[in-house]
């Protein structure tokens, strides 16, 4: 995964409520057995609209995406992150995600930035003409006229964006921790392990 | 002396491996089910990176996504192929990764395959107070039997394929009380579809919701199930209802469900599974069952819910501004006037099925609206598909499948099917489906396809009349 510090470039001003992962990657995309290609069907109903936002010159290529509450929401696909990082996104700004899309984001090294309403309209304002800037060491979300808003962070999250980790290593390193979970499990609900499968 | 915690709390408490300093946890995971869909990726990870699958005992891996709903052996027994090249790759890509890494798999004609929702619990898999997983966000739906479930990402499979845990963050605690007697006519469905229209799409974001009150615990297992399922629908992850006899009867006997001695040390346990008198939830919405109404959607947002007597709103009312906006183009999509009555909406196409209902219970509601009548000659397209071999089964045994036939509708095999538009079963552009699945997103049943969101009573009745109905109508 590819560390992320500081994004900067243009940034989509989509803005729309509840945008759900059906819109980012319908189904039909999804019959795939690898990861790569998403981008081709992201947005397609959005997309079909000949003066779609996403297809703009000045929006081909821009590494931000700004979008209203709730983004996300829906399908726990991570072909939706994996759209958005094919289209060459890095940063979503949103003011609310659905849980399992902020969490898929992060693992793609696509940073959830959230903003209240207020700092999403003036970021939308400045989208439409001028590049915004993201600093994830920071916190911050600035523009080219002085704007400067600061977002929170979880700070593993933080950690893995930065450092562009790989969860499951970082998890084996807890393999006793896991090993005494499942010798207690055994001992106090030793039911837990499936009949039909100990017979 | 320990302090009151809620249902979701004791769950969360009995799975922490490892609390880190940071908030988050490792949460050991006891259920892992996989399907054709969202697994392929992970399983290219481990073999990429040379890992193995640390508990296949507590994986199964079950089709339901991409399999057609036609007949799946010729006349003489043998298997179909699957048409859909993309599809029958996904589907081999399953059955290759499955015993390659011991995984127990149910193929696509075995009598037990389903919807991987509704197999976990038919089978025993998912149990009261465990924590199951799934690649697919209505996973929420075994939160009905008092399971922490939710769904999550390819990445997230393939972590707990490795390590059968997950790093997560504590959930905070929602209850959602519907207190009273729903009036008839009225099932889980509009009752789900009740309280997403009152909490909103995000209402839950954050949150574990508790689904507690004597309208919920009213309800059978069945019933538990369809409202857990649509937890997501309002932003939760995970809906929770917690365990009582009800659940202890449902899944007694059933294959992957503990057996004699073992039996009862896991009812002692379950019946510990409730939240504490004292104990407190971040957030509380009480509802008035007598307040809901057989439950239809407008929109292109499961939020977007009015009773079936109302209309269709006018997006000037919405206070948010971006609602406003948001319910001008649903509204455009859908094809729709602001003050046209929903009954007034004509319906070609009819879904009765998916995840959310379609287990026998469902099949038995539609079918008590269905019986003796016809489909409206207005309706195309009308499909009946059971959640599972199963299911079907027991339908057909019940002479269910006769009602629905002798109706004009089809009689199906078991599968995903028009809920999101990934296997042959579409609405086309254009056209309304009264459907009981869980999602009326844009293009979710098809590109243009226009979905109402309905119980299976509410379908049926929409099968007979061809236009959205008030199924209190048509019973005796």
């Amino acid at each position: 995964m590819t560390p992320l510090h500081q994004v900067e470039g243009r940034a989509i001003p989509l803005g729309l409520k509840n945008i759900d992962t059906d819109v980012i990657i319908p189904a039909h995309w999804l019959k795939t057995t690898t990861r790569e290609g998403m981008g081709r069907g992201a947005f397609e109903s959005l997309r079909a609209d000949p003066d779609n936002l996403f297809d703009r010159p000045e929006y081909r290529q821009a590494p931000i995406l700004i979008a209203g509450d709730n983004f996300g929401c829906g399908s726990s696909r991570e072909h939706a992150a994996w759209a958005l990082g094919d289209l060459g996104i890095r940063v979503v700004i949103a003011p609310s995600y659905s849980d399992i899309f902020s969490g898929n984001a992060v693992k793609n090294g696509i940073l959830p930035v959230v903003l209240p309403q207020a700092a999403i309209d003036r970021l939308m304002e400045v989208a439409t003409t001028d590049p915004v800037r993201v600093d994830l060491e920071h916190q911050t979300v600035t523009t080219p006229f002085q704007d400067r808003f600061t977002f929170e962070i979880d700070p593993f999250r933080k950690m893995c964006l930065m450092e562009g980790l790989d969860e499951i290593s970082l998890t084996e390193k807890s393999e006793a921790a896991i090993a005494a979970y499942e010798q207690r499990l055994d001992a106090a609900r030793p039911w837990m392990r499936p009949a039909a499968l100990m017979s | 002396m320990t302090r009151p915690r809620t249902l979701y709390e004791k769950i969360w408490d009995a799975h922490v491996v490892e609390q880190r300093p940071d908030g988050t946890a490792l949460i050991f995971i006891d259920r892992h089910l996989v399907h054709e869909v969202t697994s392929p990726q992970a399983f290219a990870g481990l073999r990429a990176s040379g890992r193995t699958v640390r508990r296949p005992d507590l994986t199964l891996a079950v089709p339901d996504h991409n399999v057609p709903t036609t007949p799946r052996k010729d006349a003489a027994g043998n298997r179909l192929p699957i048409a859909d090249p993309e599809s029958a790759a996904q589907l081999a890509a399953l059955e290759q990764n499955a015993p390659e890494y011991g995984i127990r798999y149910i193929d696509a004609v075995a009598a037990e395959q389903g919807i991987v929702h509704v197999v976990g619990p038919e089978q025993g898999f998912s149990l009261p107070g465990a924590t199951i997983v799934c690649g697919d966000s209505h996973t929420a739906c075994h939160g009905g039997i008092g399971a922490l479930a939710f769904g999550i990402g390819t990445s997230e499979v393939e972590h707990v394929l490795a390590t059968q845990t997950l790093l997560l963050q504590p959930s905070k605690t929602m209850e959602v009380r519907v207190d009273g007697n729903v009036g008839p006519g009225v099932s889980a469905k509009d009752i789900i579809l009740h309280i997403t229209g009152t909490i909103g799409a995000a209402g839950g974001t954050g949150h574990v919701i508790e689904y507690t009150g004597s309208a919920i615990r009213a309800l059978s297992i069945e019933g538990r199930l369809t409202i857990s399922n649509m937890a997501i629908e309002g932003g939760a992850r995970a809906g929770l209802i917690a365990p009582d006899e009800k659940t202890f009867a449902y899944l007694k006997g059933r294959p992957y469900a503990p057996r004699g001695a073992d039996w009862d040390a896991a009812v002692a346990y379950w019946q510990s599974l409730v939240t504490d008198p004292g104990a407190t939830y971040d957030k509380v919405v009480v509802i008035d069952a007598a307040d809901i109404a057989p439950s239809v959607t407008w929109g292109t947002s499961p939020e977007d819910v009015v009773p079936i007597t109302g209309t269709v709103p006018d997006p000037a009312h919405f206070a948010d501004p971006s609602k406003q906006a948001a319910a001008a183009k649903s509204l455009a999509y859908m094809g729709l006037e602001p003050g046209t009555r929903m009954q007034d909406i004509a319906v070609e196409n009819i879904f009765i099925g998916s995840c959310t209902n379609s287990r026998i219970e469902d099949m038995r509601a539609a079918a008590a609206v269905l019986k003796g009548r016809k489909k409206a000659a207005n309706v195309k397209w009308a499909i009946v598909v059971p959640g599972s071999g199963l299911v079907k089964a027991q339908a057909e045994a019940e002479g269910l499948d006769r009602i629905f036939i002798d109706a004009g509708l089809e009689w199906r095999e078991p599968g995903c099917s028009a809920c999101l538009a990934m296997n042959p079963d579409k609405v086309p552009a254009g056209e309304r489906c009264a459907s009981t699945s869980n999602r009326n997103f844009v293009g979710r049943q098809g590109p243009g396809a226009r979905t109402h969101l309905v119980s299976p009573a509410m379908a049926a009745a929409a099968a007979v009349t061809g236009r959205l109905t008030d199924v209190r109508e048509l019973m005796g």
